[in-house]
C-alpha cells in the first residue's frame, strides 16, 4: 500500500483549525497542563499550578482530580 | 520598567531570526517583542499588573471570557512563533517583573532550554481523542418505559428490575470495551510517537459530546512519520469508535525543562 506525499498535508488539514476555532477546552488542556513551568523567585506572578488548579476547579467543577489520566511517557 | 507593568512570557526559541512578526499582539492587545540572550529568544509582551498581578489573576481565572480571550491570545503568539522556528511554549500566565528577569532566566536556564528545544525539533504534537461509540453510550432508561417486553417475570416491578440490571450490565460492558479500545489506540499511537502523554479525559459538558471520552492523548511525532501516524489513525478508525484528531499543535504537552519541580502537572 503506497501513500501520496500529500498524506501528511491531509492529516494537517484535518487537524488544523484557525486559532479562533480551536476548542477552548483542548487549548486549556495544553496551556494549563502543558508548557514550560518556570519556578523560582524571578517570577512575579506565576503560572502557579495551585492557583490554576483551584481556579479551574471552581470554574469547571466537572473536571475530576481523581481521574488523573495525566501520565507522560518520558523521552 | 514601571512597577505597574510586568513582562509576560509566551515561548522560548533559538535566537537566530528572532524578530517576531510585525504587528503581532499578545494578551491585553500589547505588541509582542523578542528578548534575545545567549543564543535564545524569549517572546514577551508588557502587561499591566492591575490585570496580571497575583490578586487580580485569582479573580480573572474564574472569568471564562477572560480565560478564553487570554488563552487564545497566548496560543496565537505561540503559533506564530512556532510556525517560523523550533519553539518551546511556556505555560499560560507566566509573568516576570521586567525584561531583565527574563534575560536572567535565559542565562540561567540556557542549557535546559537548549535541551528542551532539541527534544521538540522536527516534531509536532497531535491530539487524539477517543469517544465511546454510540452503541456504547451510557444511556440507561430509554427502554425502561414500563412495558414488559416478553420477560417471564412474575410482576411488572420484577421485570423492571431485571431490565434495569441488564441495562446496567450492558452499559458497564460497553464502557469496559471503550476503555479497552482507548488503551489499544494509545499503545498503537504511542509506538509511532517519540513521546506521549494522556491528558485528563474531558467531561461531556466540556467536550460537547454525549459519548464519554475515553482517551485524551497527546503524541509528539517526527515530521517524517506523520504520514504513518495518519495511516495508522485511519486503520484505528476503521476498527470502530469515534476518534477525533487535533493539531498539529506547538509542543505544549512536551515542553518541559529538566527540573525536579517541573513535571508539567504529570502527577
Amino acid at each position: 500500500m503506497t501513500f501520496e506525499p500529500t498524506r501528511g498535508a491531509a492529516l494537517a488539514a484535518e487537524g488544523r483549525l484557525p486559532s479562533e476555532r480551536v476548542a477552548l477546552v483542548d487549548l486549556l488542556d495544553r496551556l494549563l497542563a502543558g508548557g514550560v513551568v518556570i519556578s523560582g523567585d524571578l517570577v512575579l506572578s506565576i503560572a502557579d499550578i495551585d492557583l490554576v488548579r483551584i481556579s479551574i476547579r471552581a470554574l469547571i467543577t466537572s473536571i475530576r482530580e481523581s481521574e488523573a489520566y495525566d501520565d507522560l511517557d518520558q523521552f | 520598567m514601571a512597577a505597574d507593568a510586568g513582562t509576560y512570557l509566551y515561548a522560548v526559541a533559538h535566537g537566530a531570526g528572532a524578530a517576531p512578526p510585525e504587528e503581532l499582539t499578545g494578551v491585553a492587545g500589547a505588541p509582542v517583542r523578542a528578548i534575545t540572550r545567549a543564543g535564545l529568544a524569549a517572546y514577551v509582551s508588557t502587561v499591566p499588573l492591575d490585570e496580571f498581578g497575583e490578586e487580580p489573576l485569582r479573580r480573572s481565572m474564574e472569568d471564562l471570557d477572560w480565560l478564553d480571550r487570554t488563552a487564545r491570545a497566548h496560543h496565537h503568539v505561540v503559533e506564530e512563533v512556532a510556525r517560523r522556528t523550533v519553539t518551546v511554549p511556556v505555560r499560560l500566565v507566566t509573568v516576570y517583573s521586567g525584561d531583565d528577569q527574563v534575560r536572567a532566566l535565559l542565562d540561567e536556564r540556557h542549557d535546559d532550554f537548549t535541551q528542551a528545544l532539541a527534544r521538540v525539533a522536527g516534531r509536532r504534537e497531535w491530539g487524539v481523542k477517543v469517544y465511546a461509540g454510540s452503541g456504547e453510550r451510557a444511556d440507561p432508561g430509554t427502554k425502561d418505559d414500563g412495558r414488559d417486553e416478553g420477560t417471564s417475570a412474575s410482576s411488572p416491578g420484577m421485570a423492571y428490575l431485571k431490565r434495569r440490571q441488564a441495562s446496567l450490565r450492558g452499559r458497564e460492558e460497553a464502557m469496559r470495551r471503550a476503555w479497552e479500545r482507548a488503551e489499544r489506540v494509545h499503545d498503537v499511537l504511542r509506538s509511532i510517537a517519540v513521546a506521549s502523554r494522556r491528558h485528563r479525559v474531558q467531561d461531556p459538558q466540556l467536550s460537547g459530546r454525549a459519548e464519554g471520552m475515553v482517551l485524551n492523548g497527546a503524541y509528539l511525532v517526527e515530521d517524517d512519520r506523520s504520514q504513518e501516524f495518519a495511516r495508522v489513525l485511519e486503520e484505528l478508525r476503521a476498527q470502530g469508535g469515534e476518534i477525533e484528531l487535533t493539531g498539529p499543535w506547538a509542543p505544549y504537552s512536551f515542553a518541559m525543562l529538566d527540573d525536579p519541580v517541573d513535571h508539567g502537572g504529570a502527577a
